[in-house]
């Protein structure tokens, strides 16, 4: 049996309502009064897809022994790299073994669920252990457009194999149209589209219906045998539609996630696939349809050890948590729109040397550090000679990964002279549960909400972006765990 | 432990800039002028100085690395010439440098100067801790800048002694308003105009609960002193001031790595004070100093620095400030000149620059005359500190009029 053996999801904390959005732009197309409704997840300064995808690996990794992974796919169509495989950064970030498969998917919003059915491939095929498929997106409208409303931020992971499978796959169908509804070319930040109501009728209900239609036939179901149906069609009037020629009961079509996330394109269907399985009961089966280009269809079904992976901020623990970006302005900044005077003081940015960042890998990419042998105490960077001051032994070190301990606020401040894109600058000093101490930006929270003693999971983020030389440096960060963000 | 600098050495000139925003003076001009003034008061020329150490922290933009600087702006005639930098210590390791040098017998007649221009970095504060950290520390270490590493400081402080936001406020306000007092009074100070306690309390927060009145000024400026062995120091004047103590501590950055730390007081700050007054025989420095220059580059920094070197006791430093202690009339005057606060800090110099103040109130010779202390005056202390709260390297010096 080969299926999904665990999940997880990642969307990003600041949400915009989009009314805010049509109170600052309606006045240029009143038409989008119909699209200003609910609200997008918006991707903070320091996010781009290849954060987001580490997430939701990290949420999906949880209890994970991260030694059986055998690859890493990574879909997205907005990936910070068109040279340099945004999945390999993935793969460091998630400290993977070297000696695996790690490749990009992209340029389809379906690339999500062909990411998912080739890892399946790979494990069937070459009897990998385990295999990681991340999707992330966080695509860009122009201002005042239809997309900036509906387009959102999140992510999506999963691990496959054969073992302790919690939904298995049964089976796929795939097609492949050059249907030319959204496109964008190297180089070009913005995506273009076409007439909606030829989107709609000739591209999600004909392509998504015939692609379902083949699957139906190819395994002699019915579309009645679902228990959920999850369509990646971000356009509720084409969805309402679809269903209703495709015969889908009301309460078995997962909600597209519009609403409160916004289409999250080559993560939308992964991240509705997570939505249906923190519902699922065993037995249940699932079809999964991931529209773009084309369309895949998946055959799932869940297993008994379904139960064994609830413990997962999923989509459910991600919505719930969640800070108004009241302002449209500050979300103009946080995506890079518009020319921002970020002072002297920035522009004194140290370059990024790319030797030392490989020479240093583990401990700037998987925040390692390393644990004395003889006393137990993590510290960070890795030491030669211990610094506990009652230790003090010299090479008796062993390799000790921070990215998934969890701590607490021992110190921190907003600076207000350190230049940030969303300042004040806040940092401070985090002591680890298991020991370690490490000075850390934190990010995703307001000052004020801030205390001594606060617990803290780290979050790998972006540092430095450094356009004059095309590198994004990636750090961690410390984010506080809110209530139910465990 | 070894026997010491104590009674080794002595200063027997010394000069310093006015400091400020200098936008038309150049480096150059600040050495050429540090240096005439202490020529000067020691009676030397150019040809009696052997060696020179040169302080300057991050000067990368205007003199560059190396002596040069100072060999070309001076002429110095082919002697030895030593950059120091150490952080905020970087002027007290020009001192320390002279010092041993003239007590190892290498020269006889030594010359330490510091200098400093920060205003051509184009901002306000000191460059971020990332810009002149090392390329592995951009990483490891948040976008640090000197306010909020000591707001933390503050904020833990205040969480160990149980005080409110309200009441250390008020502390550091008091200590800054003394500062602004004695540096109205300083003609080469930064900041000449006095605020009222209100004022301070209130002004902008820069990183909370430091406002812009716990901060010192970043300027530019130079200073100099010139060092001789202490048997032939009264040949050139009657009034030297001889070197007592010279400490340095660096802690091995417990502070960030280890949860040993508790985040208030500075390991290396008491370590150094007590090997200093150890080399200078002071058993009790509340009783013994005459007068402090401590590194208040924030209002908490001298707070914190007076517990430490002993002087206040431990969480109770905040009752001596609000008594006067630390006052221009008080027990132990605490930055008499102003102190970074006001004086300013061009960080190459401002270690020098604190035992200009030192030499010039032993020798009675405070300018203008309303400055000279009252108080009896034999030795004063120093203190210097840098780098990252946690992972700090500190100084502490000690002069004395007396042999």
């Amino acid at each position: 049996m080969v299926g999904i053996t665990s999940y997880g999801a990642y969307i990003p904390r600041y949400r915009l309502n989009r009314k805010i959005i049509f109170s600052a732009m309606g006045w240029f197309d009143s038409a989008t009064a119909g699209a200003a409704r609910g609200e997008k997840a918006v991707a903070n300064y320091d996010e781009d897809t290849v954060t987001m995808a580490v997430a939701a690996a990290q949420d999906c990794l949880n209890g994970c022994v991260r030694e059986d992974i055998g690859g890493l796919y990574l879909a997205s169509t907005t990936a910070p790299y068109l040279e340099r495989q945004n999945a390999a950064i993935c793969a460091a970030a998630l400290a993977l073994r070297p000696d695996i498969r790690t490749a990009d998917f992209g340029a389809s919003l379906k690339s999500g669920t062909s990411a998912l059915i080739s890892a399946c491939d790979a494990v069937r095929l070459e009897g990998m252990k385990s295999f990681l498929v991340c999707a992330a997106d966080s695509r860009q409208g122009k201002t005042g457009s239809n997309m900036e409303y509906t387009f959102g931020d999140g992510a999506a992971a999963f691990t496959v194999g054969k073992d302790d499978v919690i939904v298995e796959l049964k089976g796929s169908h795939s097609v492949s149209r050059d249907f030319v509804d959204h496109r964008r070319m190297q180089e070009e930040r913005f995506i273009h589209g076409w007439e909606a109501r030829w989107i709609r009728d000739e591209g999600y209900v004909k392509i998504m219906s015939e692609a379902v239609v083949g699957l139906l036939e190819k395994y002699s179901m019915k579309i009645g045998d679902f228990a959920k149906v999850a369509i990646s069609c971000p356009v509720d009037g084409a969805l309402k539609y679809l269903s209703k020629k495709l015969g889908i009961e009301a309460d078995r079509l997962q909600d597209n996630l519009i609403g409160n996330v916004g289409d999250t394109g080559s993560a939308l269907a992964p991240m509705m696939l997570v939505a249906a399985l923190e519902e699922a009961k065993p037995g249940d089966k699932i079809l999964v349809v991931g529209y773009g280009n084309g369309c895949d269809v998946l055959f799932l079904e869940v297993t008994g050890q379904i139960e064994k992976a609830r413990d997962r901020m999923g989509i459910k623990g991600h919505l719930s948590q969640k800070a108004e970006l009241d302002n449209y302005l500050k979300y103009l900044v946080f995506r890079d729109l518009i020319p921002l005077e970020v002072g002297v003081r920035a522009e004194e940015a140290p370059r990024v040397r790319l030797s030392v960042v490989y020479r240093e890998g583990k401990t700037i990419a998987s925040l390692q550090g390393s644990r004395c042998k003889m006393c137990g105490t993590p510290q960070f960077p890795a030491q030669r000679v211990c610094i506990n001051p009652d230790c003090g032994a010299t090479d008796q070190m062993e390799d000790y990964v921070f990215c998934d301990k969890i701590g607490h606020i021992t110190s921190f401040t907003g600076d207000g002279l350190a230049s940030s894109i969303s300042p004040p600058a806040i940092y401070g000093l985090i002591d680890f549960d298991e020991g370690g101490r490490l000075y850390l930006d934190i990010t995703d929270c307001e000052l004020d909400s801030l205390k001594v003693g606060i617990p803290v999971k780290m979050n790998f983020r972006r540092r430095y972006a450094d356009k004059r030389r095309s590198i994004y440096a990636y750090f961690w960060k410390a984010v506080p765990i809110l209530e139910k963000n465990a | 432990m070894a026997e010491g600098i104590k009674n080794k050495v002595a200063i027997i000139g010394m000069g310093c800039t006015r400091f400020g925003e200098l936008w038309d003076k150049s480096t150059e001009d600040l050495i050429v002028e540090a240096y005439k003034e202490a020529a000067e008061d020691a009676g030397i020329g150019i040809k009696d100085i052997d060696a020179a150490w040169y302080a300057s922290c991050v000067e990368e933009h205007n003199a560059g690395k190396g002596g040069i600087a100072l060999a070309r702006a001076l002429k110095l005639p082919n002697i030895p010439v030593t950059r120091v930098e150490n952080f905020c210590t970087s002027g007290t390791e020009a001192i320390r440098g002279a010092c041993y040098g003239v007590a190892s017998g290498a020269c006889d007649v030594a010359l330490a100067l510091g200098v400093e221009k920060l205003k051509d970095t184009g901002f306000g504060g000191l460059p971020d801790v990332a810009t002149v950290s090392g390329v592995e520390q951009q990483f490891y270490y948040p976008n640090l800048t000197a306010p909020s590493m000591f707001a933390q400081i503050a904020n833990a402080y205040r969480a160990k002694y149980g005080l409110t936001r309200e009441e250390i406020k008020r502390i550091l306000a008091r200590i800054s308003w003394k500062s602004h007092q004695n540096g109205a009074d300083s003609p080469r100070a930064h900041l000449r105009r006095p605020p009222s306690i209100e004022a301070i309390i209130n002004a902008p927060i820069i990183a909370d609960p430091l406002g812009l009145f716990d901060c010192c000024g970043v300027s530019d400026g130079a200073a100099a002193a010139i060092i001789v062995r202490a048997d032939i120091a009264k040949d050139f004047r009657p009034d030297p001031s001889y070197v007592k103590a010279l400490q340095l501590s660096l802690t091995p950055s417990r502070g960030i790595g280890h949860q040993s730390w508790d985040g208030v007081h500075l390991e290396s700050t008491r370590v150094s004070g007590v090997k200093a007054y150890e080399e200078a025989g002071i058993k009790n420095p509340r009783e013994e100093l005459s007068l402090m220059e401590v590194h208040d580059c924030f209002s908490i920094s001298e707070l914190i620095t007076c517990e430490s070197l002993q002087i206040s006791p431990i969480g109770k430093a905040g009752k001596d400030v609000e008594d006067g202690f630390y006052d221009f009339d008080g027990k132990i005057p605490c930055q008499s000149d102003g102190g970074l606060k006001c004086f300013g800090h061009p960080i190459g110099a401002s270690g020098i620059r604190m035992a200009y103040e030192i030499y010039k109130q032993l020798q009675g010779k405070a300018e203008p005359k309303e400055r000279q202390l009252k108080q009896d005056m034999r030795l004063g202390l120093t203190h210097n500190h840098g780098g990252i709260c946690g992972s700090m390297v500190c100084s502490v010096a000690i002069f004395g009029n007396e042999l």
